[in-house]
């Protein structure tokens, strides 16, 4: 377990730190540095552990919190037939069987590009739907876990502390995920639907060939370089890359970030591979959602 | 300094003197006699002091006291650049190391990222004289001028030193050259980099033996790379090397031809106590140093020097703290990239003092009978020649004493990564930057 405590920095700033470093040897004098980026990779190791464990802690409170909700709901004098007909209509448009489906929306996490601000992000900007609670109700609730529901109808967002998205109720970002290439559009702080059907791929576990996502990662780090600016228009080149599967983001994004650059690390990874394997399937995509926030705001930040 | 330990040293000064990059030294070593102390930069020149001798009868009461002068500069190594992979080789001396001297011209080895040299040292202080076909400018005499034979004779002239590479060891690493290192039997020296480790005879430059490869078949499985390596003193078999995981691994090339597979492994369990983000960094060793003896291993992490026995594998015998007070600084020094500094550790001439560097100018020895240490100083204002070196202080807590310095008054630029210490006596050479401190112990010159 890491001492989170040893220094003030947490692991987000470390992950854009590292990274940044990474980008940074790539111009150094006398080329790449294979010692020092191993070390830096065994920090982004370290710190995207921690992240996803706190990630994960999180959503494993929030649907403990979810379950008491619903016991609570039942005892409420409200319709429990309707509510749960609701949710089950909606998530399954979203995604697919309830359970998962209720993780996965929920654990999508609002991905806006003021990077500087992610800094601050706090744990709870993750959310999850709770299968019984679209109702107000539940989110009044003093608890300041927040819920929210990707495929929900318009819901009150004063009444969830999103703090990158509070500020943008009107606004509509376009984000690229570098690990799946899926463009999401967040609207009004929701994402669209068109994240959780690639979420649901996702979750299938799509397969691709590692080499294609070395190779469009190679191309969009030369696009940071050429063009700081993410435009719409140049992510557009990668809605059609392949999906990949979450088993290997985890072990992918570091060794491809890093195997661009000559050298690969998937090697200290393969024990985080063990690790997300214990974890049961409905958790594998959020594991891979919890990474996929934490990389694409720290590629965003640099 | 001085009596003004409360002033505050700005950590990263931007009004500092401007230093030319070139000019910081990278490597420091004396030769096996201690009378030559050669330094490389990152320019690629070496610099060659030589201790002069003094003759004259005081030097019973203080020892030799020659002061290091200046001998010879040449340029070594120029920058490089590999057209296959579009890399730049940069020109930074990385190691010297001296040959037993065999005859009286000197010979060293100097390494950059690549190539290995092998240069002659040599001096001429006489000239022959009195050619019976050259006159005394060198122009071709008429024969018909000629009316008897002489013999020329030679004359003493200035003293000359004379610089030539003899050997080139290139082509041998495809990663950053990190370590070089002779070996006892005076024929053969070793040359490693992150992966690889190779062994080259010195009479031949176009062929070397890999002693050792890490290199996974698959880079994405890389989990560690070799940091130091170093031959026995006495044993012209045996080697370590060390790793960035922290461990040493110990090989006897009388096993097998390709050393993989270490004869002994010298590693100590992780405190979980101590885990953070930064394990794996502070872990790394940095540098690792036979005794003279042969029997002891010195190595440097970022936080401690620890002394291993060799018939003891499980841990240290001996770990100091160098600078403890950096622990809780870690994060900061990942920012500023200071945590990837990388020290170097020697003994001295009896194994019973070791000596590394640390920051803002400072430098440690730690007494292995007593285990206590102490920090030195080397920094211009506060030493004058021949004035004693003060003790310095860190302050960590407790009752704060005249002249401690802050943690947060540190100077992280001020690094001293390399030194050397005289094989005989109590001579110390230090590194700082673009200046070269050398010490001498008046109370004890001679090693007890």
């Amino acid at each position: 377990m890491i001492n989170t405590m040893e220094c003030a920095v947490d692991a987000q700033s470390l992950i854009s730190i590292s990274l940044r470093k990474i980008h940074n040897s790539r111009t150094q004098r006398g080329g790449i540095k294979l010692h020092k980026n191993l070390l830096v990779s065994y920090v982004l190791r370290n710190a995207r552990q921690v992240y996803m464990n706190e990630k994960y802690a999180e959503i494993y409170r929030m649907q403990q919190y979810e379950e008491v909700m619903t016991v609570c709901n039942e005892i409420q004098e409200l319709n429990p037939l309707d509510l749960m007909e609701d949710c089950e209509e909606q998530t399954g448009d979203c995604c697919g069987s309830a359970n998962e489906s209720a993780s996965l929306c929920g654990a999508l996490l609002p991905v806006s590009h003021q990077a500087p601000s992610v800094q601050h992000i706090q744990p709870s900007s993750a959310c999850s739907v709770p299968l019984a609670l679209q109702n107000e109700e539940v989110c009044k609730a003093p608890d300041p876990s927040f819920y929210r529901s990707c495929c929900a109808e318009a819901y009150p967002v004063s009444n969830c502390d999103f703090s990158p998205v509070n500020n943008m109720h009107c606004n509509k970002t376009t984000v690229l995920d570098l690990d799946t290439h899926v463009v999401t559009t967040v609207e009004n702080g929701y994402l669209h639907q068109d994240c959780c059907a690639s979420l649901q791929q996702c979750c299938q576990g799509a397969q691709s060939p590692a080499k294609k996502r070395k190779l469009d990662f190679g191309y969009y780090v030369s696009e940071i370089e050429e063009v700081p600016d993410f435009t719409p228009c140049k992510r557009a080149k990668f809605e059609d890359s392949s999906y990949v599967s979450t088993e290997h983001l985890d072990t992918s994004n570091i060794s491809n970030l890093i195997s661009i650059f000559g050298s690969g690390f998937t090697g200290l990874v393969s024990r985080q591979a063990d690790l997300e394997q214990a974890l049961n399937g409905q958790f594998c995509s959020k594991q891979a959602l919890a990474s996929l926030g934490a990389w694409t705001r720290a590629i965003v930040a640099f | 300094m001085g009596e003004d330990g409360e002033s505050p040293k700005i950590n990263h000064s931007f009004l500092r003197d401007y230093v030319t990059e070139a000019d910081v030294i990278s490597t420091v070593e004396f030769n096996q006699t201690g009378d030559l102390l050669a330094t490389g930069d990152k320019g690629g020149r070496v610099v060659i002091f030589q201790r002069e001798t003094e003759s004259k009868g005081e030097s019973e009461e203080l020892g030799e006291s020659g002061e290091y002068n200046v001998y010879s500069t040449f340029q070594s190594h120029e920058p490089d650049f590999d057209y296959l992979k579009s890399l730049e080789i940069e020109e930074k001396i990385n190691k010297i190391r001296w040959l037993p001297q065999q005859n009286a011209a000197h010979f060293l080895l100097s390494t950059n990222d690549k190539t290995i040299k092998l240069w002659k040292v040599s001096e001429r202080d006489k000239r022959p004289e009195g050619y019976n076909l050259k006159d005394e400018e060198g122009r071709i005499k008429d024969i018909s001028t000629v009316t008897s034979l002489r013999v020329p004779v030679l004359k003493p002239t200035d003293l000359m030193v004379e610089v030539r590479p003899r050997r080139i060891f290139a082509n041998g690493h495809t990663y950053h050259v990190n370590s070089i290192s002779v070996n006892s039997d005076g024929e053969t020296y070793l040359s490693a980099d992150d992966l690889r480790i190779n062994m080259w005879h010195l009479d031949i430059t176009d062929r070397s033996f890999n002693i050792v490869d890490i290199k996974p078949a698959n880079m994405e499985d890389l989990t560690e790379v070799i940091t130091a390596a170093e031959f026995h003193p006495h044993h012209c078999h045996l080697f370590v090397y060390s790793s960035s995981k922290g461990t040493l691994r110990l090989c006897d090339m009388r096993e097998s031809a390709l050393c993989d597979k270490h004869s002994k492994i010298f590693e100590e369990p992780e405190d979980p106590g101590n885990r953070s983000f930064f394990s794996e960094i502070i872990s790394s060793v940095s540098d690792v140093k036979f005794s003279h003896s042969g029997r002891y291993l010195l190595t440097r992490d970022y936080l401690t020097v620890k002394v291993w026995d060799l018939n003891m594998e499980k841990g240290p015998v001996e770990t100091y703290q160098v600078h403890e007070y950096l622990r809780s600084k870690l994060c900061s020094l990942y920012e500023n990239d200071c945590i990837f500094d990388k020290f170097e550790c020697v003994w001295n001439s009896t194994d019973s003092v070791i000596m590394t560097g640390a920051y803002n100018s400072f430098f440690r020895m730690f007494d292995r009978e007593t285990g206590r240490g102490v920090t030195l100083e080397a920094w211009r204002e506060s030493s004058k020649p021949r004035a004693v070196l003060r003790t310095r202080r860190v302050y960590t807590g407790g009752r704060r004493r005249r002249g401690d310095v802050g943690v947060d008054s540190l100077d992280f630029t001020k690094k001293i990564l390399h030194m050397a210490w005289h094989p005989a006596e109590n001579i110390i050479a230090i590194a700082a930057t673009n200046n070269l401190y050398i010490f001498q112990d008046r109370v004890n010159p001679e090693n007890q």
